[in-house]
């Protein structure tokens, strides 16, 4: 094969790889403007399953209980991931650092069932000694926060490994105290990467549906329970009416933070040389 | 304000250090939710099942503790061969699936590591759009893509390869197609870290020395990039064995996977020691590749 043919062969690969990855998605936007009852038969365009999903109240209940859950599960997880990567990343010597590091990546690979089994039998064992959790909210934050913090590990981890010491050695010649120097010169170089670990922990608590399963109690379902149990039963096209507004508002937050943080590197990009020109 | 401060420092007690601080807290942390429950799962796994409570491991006798271990649960999953059957071909699904996404993602990672460099990270965006999106709701796509009167069907049809629709969902195909799909990024994500990084002048000095492309890829590409297939690899396997969601919805009732028999232990028959037991099994059979996994972490090169 010379040259230009496997030039042709990676680009049809690759355009094979990628229409498999986005047939889903776009599946799911083009059958939510489908009037047919039947998800598969194409009758015409339509805005029915848009009035339908306004006015279910079951799925939007479950959509607030979710949004509450990802936004103070990303919060608990990019702190103990801020702590977890510097731990990792500062102490390159101390007892059990290994097992912190083994503890920290674990998460990440295992399967769910077995993570939200066994918190869940740890809880229950909790609660029949103290009289406390009872499952709901905080069970389910609880099995969220940990999976986030694994992920918001990695994600800091490798900002601080690629970070420039310099700044840092800078400011302690210049008398900062370390918590200074967190604050002003490390906090806001690695903020970036405190964003997108927000992000995306956030992305993992609101899709995760085993192991709210296993924590939840009675009365709370999230909105992937609610869509989990509804797509057992069959296909249902209100659901492809929800993932097309989710679709959309996932694209514009990402497109926008995306904008945000090159924009934040280039100005800083820029202040650097600035101040080596000066 | 100042003695505020002076207050608060003289409050906190003097072995907790900067340093002691950021370790102990996210080890606390993980102790607690990651490793503590894993001991408790190996505890009720042990303990027999009473009406609808586990029954207590440790019992007084005077002075005293006698600890029962009950292995009858383990007995149980010993002798029925259908749990066997289940861990077997739950290993065999997630293998097919690894090959698969290696296969598919090997060539794809060493395109794309070979792509101009100002449109790498576009691709890389493209390769992680989809995980921002429900990975739930794209599974239920493609059950909506691979139903009898489904999209995939009538393309078939209308091409003329098929004369009446064929039954793909609710088959191992549709599982394996769902498992590819879902994991297929984890596996192009470590192999094009890897890839692009790998140093051309050692491809060049093969070329040089007369090497042909597919033995220079061969001999040299593919070695140096096993670290990448190693973590790919791992990423990919370890999740897939205990995969429950997608053998849910797109697996139909008969394939055997060991996540749904946990589940319906948990869930239908309430039998908590023997879903323990189930789990504890399931994570020795994944301690190995976990094991090479956490190595490869702890390395920095995954």
């Amino acid at each position: 094969m010379n040259s230009t043919a496997l030039k042709w062969f990676g680009r049809s690969w690759m355009l094979v790889v990628y229409a498999f990855l986005f047939l889903p998605i776009f599946t799911l936007v083009a059958y939510s403007f489908n009037d047919s009852q039947l998800v598969t038969v194409w009758s015409h365009t339509s805005l029915r399953w848009y009035k339908a999903l306004m006015q279910d109240s079951d799925l939007i209940a479950a959509v607030m209980l979710s949004l509450q859950i990802a936004f103070l599960s990303a919060l608990v997880s990019v702190f103990f991931g801020l702590f977890s990567a510097f731990a990792l990343n500062r102490y390159r010597r101390f007892t059990g650092r290994g097992l912190l590091s083994s503890l920290a990546s674990t998460p990440l690979v295992m399967p769910d069932v077995i993570v939200g089994l066994s918190l869940l039998l740890m809880l229950v064992s909790v609660q029949q000694a103290l009289g406390y959790p009872e499952r709901g909210l905080f069970t389910i934050l609880l099995g969220h926060a940990l999976l986030g913090t694994a992920y918001a590990t990695v994600v800091v981890r490798s900002r601080l490994t690629e970070m420039d010491s310099k700044l840092e050695e800078a400011a302690m010649d210049l008398g900062c105290r370390p918590w200074q120097v967190f604050s002003l010169v490390t906090l806001p170089l690695i903020m970036p990467a405190l964003l997108s670990a927000f992000l995306l922990t956030f992305t993992l608590s609101f899709d995760d549906v085993v192991l709210s399963s296993f924590l939840s109690g009675p009365g709370y379902s999230t909105m992937p329970m609610v869509i989990f149990s509804r797509a057992r039963l069959g296909l249902n096209p209100s659901i492809n009416a929800l993932a097309t507004v989710t679709i959309v508002v996932v694209s514009i937050v990402v497109i926008a933070t995306t904008l945000y943080s090159l924009r934040q590197e280039r100005q800083r990009k820029r202040d650097m040389a600035l101040a080596q020109r000066e | 304000m100042a003695s505020l401060m002076q207050t608060l420092k003289n409050s906190i007690p003097s072995w907790l250090t900067g340093r002691r601080l950021v370790i102990g807290l996210p080890y606390a942390w993980f102790l607690i939710l990651a490793f503590l429950p894993v001991l408790i799962v190996l505890k009720i796994s042990l303990s027999e099942m009473q009406s609808t409570a586990v029954s207590g491991m440790v019992s007084w006798q005077g002075a005293w503790p006698s600890i029962k271990l009950d292995v009858s649960s383990y007995l149980f999953l010993a002798s029925d061969e259908l749990y066997l059957a289940t861990y077997l071909s739950s290993i065999s699904y997630a293998f097919y699936t690894t090959v698969i996404c290696l296969g598919l993602g090997y060539p794809f990672a060493y395109f794309m590591a070979r792509a101009p460099k100002q449109w790498q990270a576009l691709l890389v965006m493209l390769i992680m759009l989809p995980f921002w999106t429900s990975f739930l709701l794209r599974i239920y796509a493609w059950k909506t893509l691979l139903v009898n009167n489904g999209l995939i069907n009538n393309a078939l049809l209308a091409i003329g390869w098929i004369d009446s629709p064929i039954e793909i969902l609710n088959t191992p195909f549709s599982l394996l197609i769902g498992m590819v799909y879902s994991y297929l990024p984890f596996m192009i994500l470590p192999l094009y870290a890897n890839l692009s990084k790998l140093d051309a002048r050692y491809l060049e000095a093969a070329a040089d020395l007369g090497c042909h492309p597919f033995k220079t890829f061969w001999l040299i590409t593919v070695p140096l990039s096993k670290a990448g297939i190693v973590a790919g690899c791992m990423l990919v396997f370890i999740p897939a064995v205990g995969e429950y969601v997608i053998p849910e919805l797109l697996g139909g009732p008969n394939t055997l996977m060991i996540g749904r028999v946990l589940w319906d232990e948990f869930f239908s028959n309430n039998d908590w020691p023997m879903a323990g037991a189930v789990t504890i099994v399931m994570l020795l059979l994944i301690m190995l590749p976990l094991a090479i996994y956490n190595k490869l972490q702890s390395e920095g090169r995954a």
